[in-house]
């Protein structure tokens, strides 16, 4: 409490709790910050070398491309491999077996024959095999609208739509950026002791961002191709305000399920960054000033929100207006010549606005903080393998005690009501993706996925309660392992407060897109635009410095 | 080539298909990477062990003692596996523990190695004349190295060595006094002004 602290007292702010920031209606509030995986890759990758190697594409644009970023020895390609596509066979779902175009990220310079041998992998994706070489794999489709405008716009001398271009923004979407050990990519552990990729996600951002570049040369190429002698290049301005467009469907959410201790180090880096921004006693006038500029010049990004889904129309205008409220409230009512102003805007956001507005502004806290969020960055990934074992020396009690102080509100849900363990989630055969289902309607429930984590946590609270407090873990799995993998969670949650959802992921009134949205939001995907309640449309890189203008660049381009 | 982490995802949903919980097929997972990452046919004798293991008819083990019989059957090597980590600090005390008639002795095999860094002790395995030394989790020394699959073994023999030196005191003292070739003698000036000088240690 900031009255009762005496001038030069420094102020000690808890992080916020884990029982309300790790709530699902909160995590799907989150937007990207500074400490967003695009954000900080570019940031990494300033200083490196680009290259255009190769770009072997014929009028239409099928072909070959390599694009590379370069640091004394160390050597990152993309290789493309556009196709020629029917319309018919165009389609964003996972589902999907043929792309216009597909990608791979190379661990040094490939030769002719890792091309060859790649032209016949890459374009076939989760049928294909990749080797330790390769370190990512995705592919994506055209906006074929937004495409051939820009061709036709091009060819004829001209720049293309600037309504339709805003409107979309960008050429091609990405369906999948698979990496880790997937189809036989490098495994991580032969990449993670790289200074450079340290930070989760650091070459599935690579991957998007090349492929970016790759989309506004293939459209300038198929452009001067249909006209040689009147065609004109795609704008610079224009480019650097295309992204990549991204859909993304179920996918995601289990993975913020099955690897809790990344989860926790993601959250637990922006609590810190909070915190500590809530613990500046002064701020300073420059400080201020980048804080309110980025926050006003952020609202085009919402004004310029784009889709259908009236949950995402309703959020957005709910946003807008707590923001501009906050606006006014911060220009005339508001000093920042006070102690600890940070705080105390961030005690009235919480008190007057909802929690979509209260996320939006707390990454906006962070814009003038480098010093802050940049060692936090480093800290973003986990070694989850040091936190398997379960430590079965430990009683009975002491899990109890765990369950009752960790999972508070998870141990008040009635399970044997329907609506509240109404759905399973499974893997599906045809293409072995996570999906959700209702239990009581569909076929599979036997072969629920472990994810039902609050519903197992309430019955293992439930079997130690009848259990004798002495009994060493060891003990109790030996007969009852069948709640062992929640066991496991217990312990690490005890080590890891942000490690786990604390809501129910098989309820009536689950929205799987929360999971969806707090994972892109870490990636610093802009323009959620929901499909359904299962899966969006994000764009990343809009905004973004193109690869030639990295050595210097406004690390506030997302708000300009 | 399979990743590693196809390898562990294959293998911990293969498990839960094979009817194990969740939470031991994670173990599973785990331990068939380590296998292979240690060179060990880990897939080999897991899809052989699913394949046959309805007939087999084993006989589970849950609390460990220190000589282990199974009465009809073979034990499951999963069960007695995963109850053996989990048991391990009791265990350690008793120094020699012995199994007779396990299946598939392999798999049992990553969770000795993985109870070697629990406990911070080296523990030696024979799998009949088979014998494997288990370090710390960080390697195997092993007189086995054929890729095979291995569908029962007679007896195991366990083993956990206290932490000795594998030298002799003549030896250390030998080499200790040539690594003192590298320091420089200090005169007394610098003794004096060293950490600690001029200070009471009683204070």
């Amino acid at each position: 409490m900031v009255q009762f602290l005496q001038r030069n007292e420094p102020m000690n702010i808890h992080l916020r709790d884990p029982n309300v920031v790790m709530k699902l209606s909160r995590l799907g509030s989150f937007h990207q910050s500074k400490l967003s995986f695009l954000r900080s890759f570019l940031k990494e990758f300033k200083d490196w070398e680009y290259k255009r190697d190769l770009f072997e594409l014929n009028e239409h644009g099928y072909g070959t491309a390599v694009y590379s970023f370069k640091k004394k020895k160390r050597v990152y390609s993309l290789i493309c491999f556009a196709n020629e596509l029917d319309e018919n066979e165009r389609s964003d779902r996972v589902i999907a077996t043929k792309w216009d175009a597909a990608f791979t990220l190379f661990d040094g310079v490939p030769l002719k024959q890792d091309i060859e041998r790649l032209q016949k992998e890459v374009p076939r994706q989760e049928f294909g095999r990749l080797s330790y070489k390769e370190l990512t794999l995705s592919r994506a489709n055209k906006s074929v609208r937004v495409f051939n405008h820009v061709v036709e716009r091009l060819s004829e001398g001209k720049q293309p739509d600037n309504d339709l271009i805003t409107s979309v923004g960008y050429l091609y979407r990405t369906t999948a950026v698979y990496g880790s050990g997937k189809f036989g990519l490098a495994d991580r552990f032969r990449i993670k002791d790289r200074e450079e990729i340290y930070g989760p996600f650091r070459l599935e951002m690579m991957l998007v961002y090349l492929v970016r570049q790759f989309t506004f040369d293939q459209v300038n190429h198929v452009a001067k191709s249909k006209n040689p002698k009147k065609a004109v290049n795609l704008d610079i301005n224009i480019c650097k305000s295309l992204g990549i467009g991204n859909s993304t469907g179920l996918g995601m959410a289990p993975f913020i399920v099955n690897h809790p201790t990344l989860l926790n180090n993601w959250i637990s880096a922006r609590e810190t960054a909070l915190k500590k921004i809530r613990e500046i006693k002064i701020i300073s006038e420059n400080d201020k000033n980048l804080f309110l500029k980025c926050l006003k010049k952020s609202l085009k990004n919402i004004t310029s929100w784009n889709t259908e889904s009236e949950y995402q129309i309703n959020k957005i205008k709910s946003l807008l207006k707590d923001l501009n409220e906050f606006i006014l409230y911060l220009d005339n009512d508001f000093s920042f010549n006070q102690d600890y102003a940070f705080n105390e805007l961030y005690l009235y956001l919480e008190k007057e606005y909802c929690e979509e507005c209260i996320e939006y502004v707390v990454s906006m806290m962070m814009e003038p903080y480098d010093d802050i969020t940049s060692p936090l960055i480093k800290e973003m990934s986990s070694e989850e393998e040091k936190y398997f074992n379960i430590p079965t020396e430990r009683t009975v009690e002491e899990l109890k005690v765990i369950l009752e102080k960790k999972y508070p509100d998870i141990l008040t849900i009635d399970f044997n009501k329907n609506e509240n363990n109404l759905n399973f989630w499974f893997i599906s055969k045809n293409k072995e993706e996570p999906r959700l289902a209702n239990r009581f309607d569909e076929v599979g429930a036997e072969l629920e996925q472990p994810l039902a984590i609050a519903r197992d946590i309430k019955k293992l609270y439930e079997l130690l309660s009848v259990t004798k407090n002495s009994w060493t873990i060891a003990k109790f799995l030996a007969t009852n392992n069948e709640l062992r993998h929640v066991v496991r969670r217990a312990f690490i949650v005890e080590k890891f407060p942000y490690s786990e959802i604390q809501d129910n992921t098989i309820g009536q009134k689950i929205m799987p897109i929360d999971m969806l949205r707090l994972k892109l939001s870490f990636f610093g995907a802009l323009k959620f635009d929901p499909r359904s309640d299962k899966w969006l449309r994000i764009c990343m890189f809009q905004g973004a410095p193109l690869p030639e203008q990295l050595k210097n660049y406004d690390e506030h381009w997302i708000y300009n | 080539m399979r990743s590693l982490s196809e390898i562990d995802t294959v293998s911990k949903r293969s498990s839960r298909a094979a009817g194990y919980s969740w939470g031991i097929a994670e173990e599973i997972g785990k331990n068939i990477r380590l296998l292979e990452i240690f060179s060990l046919p880990g897939i080999k004798n897991l899809n052989s062990f699913f394949r046959k293991k309805k007939e087999l008819r084993l006989e589970n083990i849950n609390i460990i003692k220190q000589d282990n019989e199974a009465d009809k059957n073979e034990y499951c090597p999963i069960i007695a596996g995963v109850n053996f980590l989990d048991q391990i600090k009791n265990l350690e005390t008793l120094n020699e523990i012995t199994f007779k008639k396990v299946s598939y002795p392999l798999l049992f095999l990553p969770f000795v190695s993985r109870a070697s860094e629990v406990i911070g002790k080296r523990i030696l395995l024979k799998m009949d004349d088979r014998e494997f030394l288990l370090n710390f989790n960080n390697n195997i020394y092993s007189n086995y190295t054929k890729n095979e699959i291995i569908e029962s073994a007679e007896n195991i023999y366990l083993k956990v060595l206290e932490n000795r030196d594998s030298f002799e005191e003549k030896e250390w003292n030998e080499l200790y006094k040539l690594s003192e070739e590298t320091f420089v003698e200090e005169n007394d000036s610098l003794k004096e002004s060293g950490a600690g000088a001029g200070l009471t240690d009683n204070d």
